[in-house]
């Protein structure tokens, strides 16, 4: 399990359930919904593709986590990824589309 | 259970790197021609790029030519390489680059409008996209059907054996797809999910390669009767510790070395490799100097910042990681691990025998990206050129092949209601519950696999009586997975998953059984005969054969100086 369906923010859309490359989403009472937490593979598609913030990215407890959650929020010209500390505290990353990776 | 029928020209089985480029080759330059495309996801965020990808790391730079990564490879694979293979997919790495880079991925370029590189065949990049943009030009091509949440399970064949077409199961339609086809493309990647994982449990598919890649297109080939090779060149990546996210970002980025519990550098004591590498980080590990990492401590802020936006674009987990803890790779060295071993022939060289045009021995029959063996290193642009290859290969067997003009004799030997009749029998609720679920002989599979088969639990090493204990019970659980029964399509799919890597397990075995010396430390450590041995300077090729698994040792091909024996 690498990512987390805040269920009330869900609205149903059901892009998620498209991008999963495990098929893993899909969609139930007009919720997105995971089959089975342990077969995610954490490539966050579902995170980037949601359009209200109701999936969030988690390292798990036996890779380290320490209980943030990453967003990702994607617009044409840039990807801005929001991670909520587990006391609260809120750090935003904003990748440049057109930029390359300097490494 | 109703059955979607589908025909077309050419029918090409998965929509990854190499998929998407073997589309894109056939709508520019043979539109005359139809194409169905059944990926099993969606196309936008499928297979190993789902994620995106940091850096194109098959490229020939300014200054370099084609034969150099032809050496490079084979270097690294100690000569089991297919150089024939390897030469002309170098030479058509820059001409897809510029093709990616039209179709909108963005590239690092100096002021004069030159590629930037990383190392000397590697260019820079932000390839967070890269599938989309794939999946984009894909769409966009007026002769090519694409069906998603389409999972292949066989290949459809002719009388004559030659390939007619494939059938699956539509996740989606809860329905079975057959679709017939002259010449049919395998690109559907290689196979993880066989050994047991670094994190067994809720983080069980955190892994190096797509836990969706589960072998299915070796599978199919393997039922279909067709030869291939290299599967006990397993690969084994090295990864940053439990994220399981890319190395060679901090290695040839920022060019940290690997160092030991005690600040050693001992990389130069196991050769520079990619088996090399890991076997170093596996042998200070078991000497008791662990844990090791790559010294990235002390890099510059401004290195970090741009390393945690490259990391963002490929995998995000390392950067939270980074951001959870607060020690950031300017402050903390980053500590690797190996992960379980794949069977891949993206990096390493396991996969269907192909000739240049990447048929294989099943007529009509074409395989491209990380599913083709012989032709290791080509990664993302490799792949691409081996789509291309295979394209223009299916379209001229299309064009010329003799009983394709005759209709009749162009006709699957398997009919649409025999297969229906057996996805029923799949379905049909059997008498008393099963024993066992897919998952817990998926589980036992892996389990055999650690132990026995050189897996994380054995440091990747492995006997030859073990190999032959691993055999006996991947034959057991084969057995008690025929008892298994579905109620849906997904249900189905993940019984498809578990019987593609039961076969492909058996099939390493045989493999890892045949090449009876070590040639590649910890990818097949085999600790009966630990050295390298110059009569195994020869590929190990097998198919399936009257269901027996036959081993074939082939002489190298193009064979030249740079395979020295017993180089160590």
């Amino acid at each position: 399990m690498s990512i987390r369906i805040e269920s009330a923010k869900c609205v149903g859309c059901g892009r998620c359930t498209d991008v999963c490359p495990g098929n893993l989403l899909f969609l139930q009472q007009r919720k997105a919904v995971i089959r089975d937490s342990r077969d995610c593979w954490g490539c966050t598609a579902c995170v980037k593709e949601c359009p209200q913030d109701a999936i969030c990215f988690t390292l798990e407890a036996t890779l380290g986590g320490a209980g943030g959650r990453l967003y990702a929020q994607d617009s044409a010209a840039t990807l801005t990824w929001v991670l909520r500390l587990a006391d609260g505290a809120e750090q935003r990353i904003t990748v440049n589309k057109q930029q390359a990776n300097a490494y | 259970m109703k059955t979607i029928e589908k025909s077309a020209d050419i029918l090409i089985v998965g929509g990854g790197a190499a998929g998407c480029f073997a589309a894109i080759t056939l709508a520019k330059a043979h539109p005359d021609l139809s194409v169905l495309l059944l990926e099993k996801a969606g196309l936008k965020r499928s297979g190993c790029l789902a994620a995106g990808v940091n850096a194109l790391n098959a490229y020939i730079t300014p200054g370099h030519v084609s034969q150099d990564y032809v050496n490079y490879a084979a270097r690294d694979a100690a000569g089991i390489v297919r150089e024939d293979l390897l030469l002309q997919m170098s030479e058509g790495l820059n001409a897809v680059t510029q093709d990616m880079e039209k179709l909108g991925l963005v590239i690092l370029k100096d002021k004069a409008g030159n590629y930037v590189s990383r190392g000397w065949r590697n260019l820079k990049i932000n390839g967070e996209n890269i599938k989309p943009l794939l999946a984009k030009a894909v769409r966009q091509g007026k002769n090519v059907e694409v069906l998603e949440h389409v999972n292949v399970v066989d290949l459809l064949q002719d009388a004559a054996g030659h390939a007619a077409g494939a059938w699956g199961i539509a996740l989606r339609e809860e329905a079975a797809v057959y679709a017939r086809a002259k010449a049919v493309i395998c690109a559907t990647g290689g196979a993880a999910g066989l050994y047991r994982p670094n994190h067994p449990g809720e983080a069980r598919h955190t892994m190096w390669y797509p836990p969706f890649n589960t072998g299915a297109g070796y599978a199919l080939g393997l039922r279909a009767g067709a030869e291939m090779t290299s599967f006990e060149m397993r690969f084994i990546a090295l990864r940053c510790k439990d994220t399981i996210a890319p190395t060679g970002t901090l290695a040839q980025g920022v060019g940290a070395a690997q160092v030991n519990a005690r600040g050693e550098k001992y990389q130069a004591k196991y050769g520079n490799t990619t088996s090399e590498r890991l076997y170093a980080v596996v042998s200070e590990n078991l000497a008791g100097r662990g844990p090791c990492y790559l010294e990235t401590q002390g890099i510059s802020e401004e290195a970090e910042t741009s390393l945690e936006k490259a990391y963002l674009n490929m995998a995000p987990a390392q950067t939270m990681k980074w951001r959870e803890t607060g020690l950031g790779p300017r402050t903390a060295n980053v500590e690797v691990e190996g992960t379980e071993p794949y069977v891949v022939g993206g990096h390493t060289a396991s996969g269907y025998w192909v000739d240049k045009e990447r048929q294989t021995t099943v007529p009509g029959l074409f395989a491209a990206g990380d599913v083709a063996g012989g032709c290791p290193q080509k990664y993302v642009t490799g792949a691409f050129v081996e789509g291309k290859i295979a394209a223009e290969g299916a379209a001229k067997y299309v064009r010329q092949a003799a009983h394709i003009a005759d209709a009749a004799q162009a006709v699957p030997v398997q009919t649409p209601a025999a297969l229906a009749a057996s996805v029923a029998e799949l379905l049909t609720p059997p008498g008393a519950p099963p024993l066992f679920t897919v998952d817990a002989l998926e589980e036992a599979m892996q389990q055999v696999m650690d132990e026995y088969a050189g897996g994380i639990a054995t440091a990747y090493r492995y006997t030859e009586r073990q190999l032959a204990l691993a055999d006996k019970h991947i034959a057991r659980i084969t057995r008690l997975a025929a008892q298994l029964r579905a109620q849906d399509t997904y249900g189905l799919l993940k019984i498809f998953e578990l019987r593609e890597r039961l076969l492909v397990c058996r099939v390493l075995i045989a493999h890892l059984l045949a090449r009876k010396e070590t040639r590649w430390h910890s990818f097949a450590e085999n600790l009966d005969h630990p050295h390298q041995d110059a009569a195994f300077a020869k590929y190990v090729n097998s198919r399936l054969h009257d269901g027996r698994v036959e081993i074939i040792l082939r002489d190298l091909v193009n064979r030249s100086n740079q395979v020295k024996e017993a180089a160590q």
